[in-house]
């Protein structure tokens, strides 16, 4: 099992993802395999100290699905979600209630996640209605302010307007202060800068930042963009199909990565410099579009220069490259250390 | 002689609640091979300039004053059937998200035809799928995708159509709308490479839209800034990354995030002011960290720097630099 697991003795993870799969359409009234969009995923985030872990990967690699797990909208296959040592699936009313408050979520799409017809103050409203969290009216304001304020907005400039009076990063701030009014101890976060320009992705990333150093919330960041993870992630895990191929500190594995597919990602990204080039050459056989996807082996096989025999045959277990639990899902690391077993 | 020029261009949005000026006195003119970036965030009038390029503003869009000149023609006065024969024959466009716009029913070679058939009224049928698959061909794709529907292909392959699409009449510009926003990172090097293989092979000039200054560092040959419908800059991609000028450049080379050093957030505070209302002076003033009253009462022209380097900035024309003056 993972790294984060063996913490897990100790104290008990706030979040420890076990094993978690998910198959779409597998159901006995489709036909053929379905599509796996979680394989075997191992994820645990400590409870203290707060710490921003990021997921990335392409798109359709299954982050997204494996967001929408933790926060219950979609259910896992098999594997468990557990939240302080109890399993969110089986959850009764009242510990799925205090789940629902302690860890919130923020979404990509800053324009679709307002109901155009109210104003802000409406966001702010709900939640605190819902929760009880203020007695008067005064308290509410005061709630609503406290956010607002984390985030570099102020009240009344944003309360009574509507959606399509703001622009896209204010939108996007303003659902973190929501996010931050209900005290939670983690955030899912699916991707909130992919949107917002870049002037102003540092400002919602700092408040990230901000939140974690000054008020204690760990993050799980689902990004596609490595360069932001290498920015503010403290972990950073890999996924490719589903599967986790590469995890350890976010600086580690961008500075040094190891599995081939990480470092075709690396190597991917255009560099803002045009005295140096960009490796435009590719090989034929790392194009997404005409490799397939194996039944057995490695997963990464088809695009993968390094392939060995046994990369379909088997599939590769987690091999640790270095003491500090950087590990890679890689055969070329096989010999490297002991092989940690599930 | 220049494929494009564009001479003193004006768009204007009309709302009820005053104009939005989104592209304001711009000129450029574009070489023959030249890959050109227009860069700035979203809502600075990029894509609506490329619009207006075509003659494809929208109302409540309307074109107050400019001049096109594509190759020898002046395209803003041409009637519609006219201006129907430019495009595509002499300029195309890929739109954003034009991987979407295939039509989901139809295979890419019946979409493909439509485009040549269109315009060349007396080819043979052969001859059109012989174009079809050379135009494949030269986007690096099986000829096999002729035959294929669209949701049996990737976004990659998708985007890689519609640049074959976009092709397909050689014409000797193509204008492309953010062609590899929504794609993963190792998708967009195909692409861009895609791109810069047409550019070389069919010789064409190409004006690439977007805001990922690392793409346009890699792609293109000069670099056209653009803020609140203002050219702030104009420059070769190397004279802009090495010595930018005015402020905002500044501001959008320093918010690229970085994969070699870890550095400290870059927080840039404030907003675009409201377009309805252009304040007098600088467009930049309200965000700019050296705005002085000079900037609050006169707007900065755009004035040539080092020869083409050009800058609309107040800071710059005060201390002359000896090229220019030359």
């Amino acid at each position: 099992m993972s790294k984060g697991a063996q913490t897990a003795r100790t104290s008990h993870p706030l979040l420890d993802i076990r094993r978690a799969t998910k198959i779409f359409g597998a159901g006995f009234l489709h036909k053929g395999q379905g599509v796996q969009a979680l394989k075997e995923v191992n994820l645990s985030i400590a409870d203290s100290p707060p710490r921003i872990v990021t997921i990335a990967g392409e798109s359709g690699c299954g982050k997204s699905t494996l967001a929408n797990a933790i926060l219950g909208f979609v259910s896992l296959t098999s594997g468990h979600v557990l939240y302080r040592n109890k399993d969110v699936a089986s959850m009764n009313r009242k510990e799925r209630s205090a789940y629902r408050r302690q860890v919130q979520a923020v979404f990509q799409d800053p324009y679709a996640a307002n109901n155009p017809f109210y104003t802000m103050k409406h966001v702010f409203e709900v939640p605190i209605r819902h929760f009880n969290l203020a007695r008067t009216r005064t308290q509410a304001r005061d709630l609503m302010e406290t956010a607002l304020n984390l985030v570099g907005l102020r009240g009344e400039e944003i309360l009574e307007k509507h959606p399509h009076q703001m622009s896209g990063g204010q939108r996007q701030r303003i659902m973190m202060a929501r996010a931050y009014l209900l005290q939670p101890r983690l955030i899912v976060a699916d991707e909130p800068v992919s949107m917002v320009d870049a002037s102003l992705r540092a400002m919602v990333l700092d408040i990230m930042l901000r939140m974690r150093d000054e008020h204690g919330i760990s993050f799980l960041y689902i990004t596609h963009d490595l360069s932001t993870a290498y920015q503010v992630g403290d972990d950073l895990c890999l996924i490719y199909r589903g599967r986790i191929v590469e995890r350890g500190h976010a600086a580690a594995v961008i500075e040094d990565p190891k599995h081939p597919y990480v470092q075709l990602l690396l190597d991917s990204i255009p560099v803002p410099d045009p005295e140096q080039s960009w490796h435009l050459e590719i090989r034929a056989d790392d194009d997404e579009d005409t490799a397939g996807i194996p039944s057995r082996g490695c997963l990464f096989r088809p695009r993968c220069p390094h392939r060995m025999p046994q990369c379909s045959e088997q599939e590769p277990a987690d091999y640790p490259v270095d003491p500090s639990g950087h590990e890679v899902a890689c055969f070329l690391y096989e010999r490297r250390g002991s092989v940690i077993t599930g | 002689m220049s494929v494009l020029r564009i001479q003193d261009l004006n768009v204007h949005y009309e709302t009820n609640r005053g104009t939005v000026v989104a592209v304001k006195d711009m000129n450029l003119s574009i070489e023959s091979r030249e890959m050109v970036g227009l860069v700035g965030e979203s809502g600075c009038g990029k894509t609506t300039a490329a619009m207006a390029i075509l003659r494809l503003v929208q109302p409540p869009g309307k074109i107050v004053k400019g001049t096109v000149w594509i190759e020898d023609t002046n395209i803003s006065h041409l009637d519609k059937e006219a201006l129907r024969e430019v495009r595509w024959r002499k300029l195309a466009l890929i739109p954003q998200g034009a991987m979407n716009s295939l039509n989901p029913v139809m295979r890419i070679r019946v979409q493909m035809a439509d485009v040549i058939k269109t315009h060349e009224k007396r080819i043979s049928g052969e001859a059109v799928q012989a174009r079809i698959r050379s135009l494949l061909r030269s986007v690096d794709l099986p000829e096999r995708v002729a035959s294929m529907y669209p949701h049996e292909l990737s976004g990659g392959m998708k985007q890689r159509v519609c640049i074959a699409m976009a092709i397909s009449l050689n014409p000797p510009l193509l204008i492309a709308d953010e062609p590899t926003s929504a794609l993963d990172v190792v998708v967009q090097r195909r692409v861009a490479r895609t791109l810069l293989q047409i550019k070389d092979r069919m010789g064409v000039s190409l004006i690439l839209i977007g805001h990922d200054m690392g793409l346009m560092a890699q792609l293109v040959d000069r670099i056209v800034v653009m803020y609140a419908g203002h050219v702030a800059e104009i420059a070769p991609v190397k004279d802009l990354f090495t010595q930018p000028r005015h402020p905002y450049t500044c501001l959008l080379i320093e918010s690229v995030p970085s994969i070699k050093e870890r550095k400290p957030l870059k927080i840039t505070e404030g907003l675009t002011h409201d377009l309805r209302e252009q304040p007098p002076g600088c467009v930049f003033q309200y965000r700019c960290n050296h705005a002085t009253e000079h900037c609050r009462c006169e707007s900065p022209v755009l004035r040539q720097t080092t020869p083409g380097h050009w800058v609309a900035c107040h800071r710059e024309s005060s201390q002359p630099t000896p090229e220019a003056d030359s």
